[in-house]
């Protein structure tokens, strides 16, 4: 058999590779391009190597802008996965209280994220907002458009409100796919509530909760709509985040040049991470050491 | 080890059972007397597993109890009775080793870590474990894994029995041999009392010395396979058990003698007294199929034969009925017409299904 060269499988791959190639591959080529030039017009523009690298790279404001993005990200994670593995195991897993369960928690991803947005621009107010004025109520002064933390707060609830339902049903339905025999099997064998959740919940989960993190990590990490519906990226840099200063740049200043490069050096973070993730969690709990 | 007493016993799986039909398990007295091997056997869904859950405390049962050497067991839970029981599929946790899986029930239970390894030990190398106790219980084959799944049960040395319920159905098939053996050896040697449920009929009869047989939420036999196989208590048993399974015939009788259609089938003088409707019952085995005519024997037709290699499966047809007959390898077998001896012996009598006892004493000349 011969696996690789005169093989006709390779047909059957073209036209994913030309889809992959027009929605994903021309176009980062064409950010590539930009990256490498000064461009000053459709017919006037100039090669500059590595120079905008150069400069992205030693941007303080990018600096600021990871070191937030990642807090950020890291945030997100530390507080997302518990929860939605938290909501999972409270949801019912037959009955009626499942499907209503089920649709309750998923009612949050059914709405688009500007809207969400503005919800919580309204919630979160000082004076009318039901959440903002309850706080200022209670002598605690909020305001996220002048307070850097209380912005940064309020995206952070925004995003956990948002995504963290969708954490909650891969977790349950990673935990809907355990047969009945483990905990039939765990409770013969005298387990604790906290051993089954250890040795065969979790485990079992590892696949969707590997997924789930790729998913909320990368999704976290490129977060524009909440920081830029809630204050813009304000106040001051305090929300600024990656994507954001991204935009600033090219679309505000029309640095395209600088933009492009700092794309790239995006896209590699985000590679990056997730190669990172994908190889921890796949050795996590298998007792590969390596 | 203990005696297992079920009283009274009965469960449906609705909240307020009202017909009979809501019942999984009908009203039934049971005992698993101490330190024999057991299995459960029957159809899918008789109701064999929830019998089996009950015993192990996953199933509350809606009436009766469940007593363990006399003791009232069936307020505890499953952690609280000392039972073990192994599942269809293999159970174990993934993250753990060989060793950490048999050692888990043990650790559960709060026994000193000396004590853990010594009986870890002597069960892994029973179970022929003892090369692959430090590997990673989730990486080995599905036969290893039932072992493992056997195993915790067998390190707790105070389980009362061990409960199976049709352990080998994932096992490729020359494995299964070798683990059955092995159940065998461990019965032999730990003298626990077993329950093994199946459906596969070859299972029960060689792994067990008494057969438990269940249809629809009910006992309709226990005893040992011979018994089985020679007295069926009821029609169900017949047929479920041999292969293939018993001959029914409805017929009449009057004085002792039994007439299906318009033939006559003296049933001898221990069967005078019975006149109605019954069944006549007869295993394949037990007909005597030859190529001439015979005393008191009956002309019936092939339909088909099937050879098996050490017996002929005949199917003929007699008054009216298809009837299954085992022909011994080396004898000849008509090719159209054949004549048939029904073995007095061997006739046993059903009304309504189940068997009539009759005093037989004169009756094996």
């Amino acid at each position: 058999m011969n696996k690789w060269e005169d093989n006709k499988a390779w047909f059957l791959v073209i036209p994913v590779f030309i889809v992959v190639a027009v929605s994903a591959i021309l176009p980062l080529m064409t950010v590539v391009n930009y990256s490498v030039q000064d461009i000053f017009g459709p017919d006037n523009r100039v090669f500059v190597g590595i120079e905008w690298y150069k400069d992205v790279l030693a941007d303080h404001r990018l600096h600021n802008a990871l070191q937030r993005q990642l807090f950020f990200s890291a945030m997100v994670l530390i507080i997302e996965i518990p929860l939605g593995v938290l909501i999972a195991m409270a949801m019912p897993k037959k009955g009626w209280g499942a499907s209503l369960s089920l649709v309750l928690v998923a009612l949050p991803l059914l709405i688009p994220w500007n809207v969400i947005g503005t919800i919580w621009i309204i919630f979160m107010r000082p004076d009318i907002g039901l959440l903002g004025a309850a706080i200022n109520g209670m002598g605690i002064p909020f305001d996220h458009t002048a307070a850097p933390l209380d912005a940064w707060v309020t995206v952070m609830m925004m995003e956990v409100w948002h995504w963290t339902p969708l954490v909650a049903l891969m977790a349950y339905a990673g935990l809907q796919a355990i047969p009945e025999a483990y905990f039939q099997a765990a409770r013969i064998d005298g387990a604790s509530a906290w051993s089954i959740f250890r040795y065969i919940q979790l485990p079992k989960m590892r696949g969707v909760l590997t997924i789930a993190i790729l998913l909320r990590f990368m999704d976290s990490f490129l977060i524009y709509a909440e920081p830029f519906v809630l204050t813009g990226g304000g106040p001051g840099n305090s929300t600024t985040f990656l994507s954001i200063y991204l935009v600033k740049l090219a679309v505000g200043q029309f640095d395209l040049g600088p933009a492009a490069a700092f794309s790239i050096i995006y896209f590699l973070i985000v590679m990056l991470f997730c190669w990172l993730f994908y190889q921890v969690l796949l050795k996590v709990g298998t007792g590969d050491k390596s | 080890m203990a005696q297992i007493d079920l009283k009274n016993l009965a469960h449906s799986y609705l909240p307020n059972p009202t017909r009979e039909e809501d019942f999984a398990l009908h009203k039934m007295d049971l005992s698993w007397e101490d330190s024999h091997a057991y299995a459960l056997l029957g159809p899918s869904g008789c109701g064999k597993t929830t019998l089996l859950n009950i015993i192990s405390g996953l199933v509350k049962p809606s009436e009766g109890q469940v007593l363990f050497d006399g003791q009232n067991v069936t307020e505890q839970l499953p952690q609280e009775r000392n039972i073990a029981q192994v599942f269809q599929f293999p159970v174990i946790y993934d993250t753990m080793s060989v060793y950490d899986n048999l050692a888990f029930p043990l650790r559960n239970r709060k026994h000193p870590e000396k004590k853990i390894r010594e009986r870890v030990t002597e069960v892994a190398e029973m179970l022929e474990l003892d090369d692959v106790l430090n590997k990673r219980a989730a990486n080995l084959s599905a036969d290893a894994k039932q072992k493992i799944s056997l195993g915790r049960g067998l390190v707790r040395s105070d389980v009362a029995a061990i409960l199976f319920d049709e352990p080998l159905t994932v096992i490729d098939p020359h494995l299964k041999v070798m683990l059955r053996r092995k159940l065998k050896q461990i019965h032999a040697r730990f003298k626990l009392t077993m329950i093994y449920v199946t459906h596969d009929q070859l299972e029960a009869l060689t792994f067990a010395d008494q057969v438990v047989v269940m249809n629809e939420g009910r006992i309709l036999q226990i005893g040992s396979p011979q018994d089985l196989f020679e007295n069926p208590q009821h029609t169900f048993v017949g047929h479920f058990i041999g292969s293939p399974g018993m001959n029914f015939l409805p017929c009449q009788i009057v004085g002792g003698v039994a007439t299906i259609g318009q033939t006559e089938i003296p049933l001898g003088e221990h069967t005078k007294h019975l006149s109605g409707t019954f069944e006549l019952g007869i295993r394949p085995e037990f007909l005597i199929l030859k190529t001439k005519t015979q005393q008191d024997s009956h002309e019936i037709t092939i339909k088909s034969t099937e050879n098996m290699g050490n017996c002929t499966i005949v199917t003929a047809e007699f008054a009216g009925h298809l009837l299954k007959i085992k022909v011994p390898e080396g004898q000849d077998v008509p090719e159209k017409t054949g004549f048939l001896n029904f073995p007095q012996q061997w006739i046993r009598l059903y009304d309504d299904g189940k068997l009539i006892e009759i005093e037989r004493g004169s009756a094996h000349e």
